[in-house]
């Protein structure tokens, strides 16, 4: 069993690249069922094929066929430990564009159940999928936002709560606003109203988030309807003054403004009950919270690297386990045939001792030396004593 | 022996009072908070068994039942990691009160009551819980307070150093305060029956303790919201305070 990695990502490889190697999911498990043991982990980031007793350079060729030119200066081939670390720090978003984005770990997921891997592709897999999981859970590396438009709707959730029920007037039609509107919508919120200068746009939009149109000069009119209103227009002048806010309001009231001019008048923060937030805010927010994922990283590294040792032990307890389980079944047939001279000789109760008392001798007698084989082979002198034991012991002609 | 179950308390409101102010050793406060009111609900199990009267009728020993309603209060939803900060507020204070509880002789296992009657264990028992509740209340008000204040302001690590949603803050602090304001009336009408069976006039604690429960009926009865609730029920917190330290002294004489 030989475990090595094959593949190229954002790091090195550009998107006009990454592109043309990207599969889909279903590509993936084929290309990896044509290679043999192997998982293909393919997303728009990366596309990766993990292997088992397979030639990289097979692997290479079937990435450069789909590329359609050399990819020799851009991939990256990794062998045993390595390219099981490297697969750790995958799963836990380590490696990720945005430190601890948690898409990935269900990537990984959804390309090992894809195939049906070999022993040792399974536990380093399941174990990356374990080790992400913990990053996820024992650090707050996923926790915080990591674009203006989340970081948006984290804001509205940090001052209702729960937004399930809370309605959102969306006010132009700008790419931010937009996605801003779709976080707020994925977090339960409702958007009631989407104004826009033009009624068609308006439509369009109202129409694909489930609201009703509106003119920008009506967006006054609703501000007592709702409890967010998100604002990205290009218009020259503010479109929302401190006037247009309804001056009795038993819940508060959540600006977002993205406008570049701005499209909310700055004096609405003063007053009781309004929260705003425009894009200077909404970026500083984000580089706050960028900064902790990153030292939540250093958290989760130590948590991968925790593992990728106990993937090391686990692989150099293999070379010793041929030997050991050759010395407990030599051991054993010596016992047996030592038996079987006494047997008649003794009655149905002696004979019962006698197996319980030999069994416990060879027990505690082959205890020490294999305790001592399994620490051997996390040392790397696993082989040195796999190869005494078998010549002490006479095991040569047995299985490796 | 048993007064010696004050320090394993005392240990824990103070490992969590500590641990509290990092979010890598809040998980450990959290434990702190446990194993030091399963201390204190020991020790004030042992001084009721050793009692031949009502354990806690004195200042001090009021105070150390205080302490254990606070932090048992807390411990019903407090102990998430959300709401660390909180913790930050309420584990002090219960280390100082526990601490000034213990000196004024409140934490002795034997303690010698003349009266143990049953109005006199309602209406402690019940104007505790209700300060015990109305102490929490204010702990969130003032997270609310701060929150709302960072929010206002756009702080940048507003989503980093993250505190409860202010809904959530509003909604728990009216409904703590809802739960407290019925025991702080069960206390107080326990407390009228008791004065009136052993006679004697109305001292200031009394008038105090009214006062606060209008500050609280008032709280709920005009339904205010936002920062203005926050503040009324740091006001009331203020009144409690005023009652269980400054006045007492002449009540429980």
């Amino acid at each position: 069993m030989t475990l090595s990695l094959v593949g190229l990502s954002h790091h090195v490889a550009p998107v006009e690249l990454r592109e043309r190697v990207t599969l889909g999911l279903d590509e993936a498990a084929l290309l990896a069922r044509s290679l043999g043991d192997a998982v293909c982990l393919s997303t728009c980031n990366r596309t990766e094929l993990y292997l088992d007793g397979i030639d990289d350079m097979q692997a290479l060729a079937a990435l450069e066929s789909l590329a359609g030119e050399p990819l020799d200066d851009v991939v990256y081939r990794l062998h045993e430990d390595e390219a099981a670390l490297h697969l750790f720090r995958v799963a836990a978003g380590l490696d990720s564009l945005v430190p601890g984005e948690g898409e990935i770990l269900g990537q990984v997921r959804v390309a090992y159940e894809a195939v049906e891997p070999g022993p040792l592709l399974d536990r380093v897999f399941r174990q990356a999928l374990s080790v992400g999981k913990r990053v996820r859970t024992e650090t707050a590396i996923g926790e915080s936002p990591a674009s203006v438009s989340s970081a948006a709707a984290a804001l509205a959730a940090q001052v209702f709560g729960d937004l399930d029920g809370r309605r959102v007037l969306l006010v132009g039609a700008g790419r931010i606003g937009e996605l801003a509107a779709g976080n707020l919508a994925s977090r339960g919120a409702a958007i009631a109203f989407v104004a826009n200068r033009t009624a068609e746009t308006a439509r369009e939009l109202a129409h694909r988030f489930g609201g009703s149109p509106l003119a920008l000069d009506e967006i006054a009119s609703k501000l007592g309807e709702v409890d967010v209103v998100v604002s990205s227009t290009s218009a020259p002048e503010p479109v929302l003054r401190v006037e247009d806010v309804p001056a009795k309001r038993r819940t508060p009231l959540f600006f977002i403004d993205i406008a570049v001019p701005r499209d909310i008048d700055a004096g609405i923060a003063a007053l009781d009950g309004c929260f705003l937030y425009d894009i200077d805010d909404l970026e500083a927010v984000v580089a706050e919270t960028l900064a902790g994922r990153r030292a939540e990283a250093e958290r989760g590294e130590q948590l991968v690297a925790d593992e990728a040792e106990r993937f090391r032990s686990w692989r150099a307890s293999l070379d010793v386990v041929p030997a050991i389980a050759s010395l407990r079944a030599r051991a054993e047939e010596i016992r047996s045939a030592e038996l079987a001279k006494v047997n008649g000789r003794v009655s149905d109760d002696e004979r019962r001792t006698l197996e319980s008392v030999t069994a416990q001798i060879l027990n505690k007698l082959l205890h020490l030396p294999t305790v001592r084989m399994k620490e051997a082979a996390v040392s790397a002198d696993g082989a040195a004593y796999a190869d005494a034991v078998r010549h002490l012991f006479g095991l040569e002609d047995d299985t490796r | 022996m048993v007064e010696a179950l004050f320090w394993p308390a005392l240990l824990g409101y103070g490992e969590a009072a500590l641990a509290y102010s990092t979010v890598r050793t809040s998980r450990a406060a959290t434990w702190g908070v446990r194993l030091g009111w399963l201390a204190q609900t020991a020790l004030l199990a042992a001084q009721a068994a050793r009692a031949d009267g009502f354990p806690w009728s004195s200042w001090a020993g009021s105070l150390n039942l205080f302490v254990w309603l606070v932090v048992g209060a807390y411990l019903i939803w407090g102990c998430r990691p959300r709401y660390r900060l909180l913790g930050l507020g309420v584990m002090p204070l219960a280390v100082v009160l526990f601490a000034v509880a213990r000196i004024g002789g409140g934490t002795r296992a034997a303690v010698h009551s003349d009266d143990g009657n049953l109005f006199l264990v309602l209406h402690v028992g019940f104007v505790l819980a209700a300060f015990a509740g109305f102490t929490l209340a204010a702990a969130l008000a003032g997270l609310y307070l701060w929150e709302e204040r960072r929010l206002k302001r756009r702080a940048a690590d507003i989503l980093r150093l993250r505190l409860p949603p202010l809904a959530t803050l509003e909604r728990l602090t009216v409904r703590t305060i809802t739960v407290s304001l019925p025991l702080l009336t069960l206390g107080l009408a326990a407390g009228i029956v008791r004065q009136r069976e052993r006679g004697g006039a109305v001292d200031a604690l009394e008038v105090l303790t009214v006062l606060t429960w209008l500050v609280y009926g008032g709280f709920l009865a005009a339904r205010v919201s936002g920062r203005r609730a926050a503040y009324l029920a740091v006001c009331g917190f203020a009144l409690v305070i005023v009652a269980r330290l400054a006045l007492a002294g002449s009540h429980f004489a």
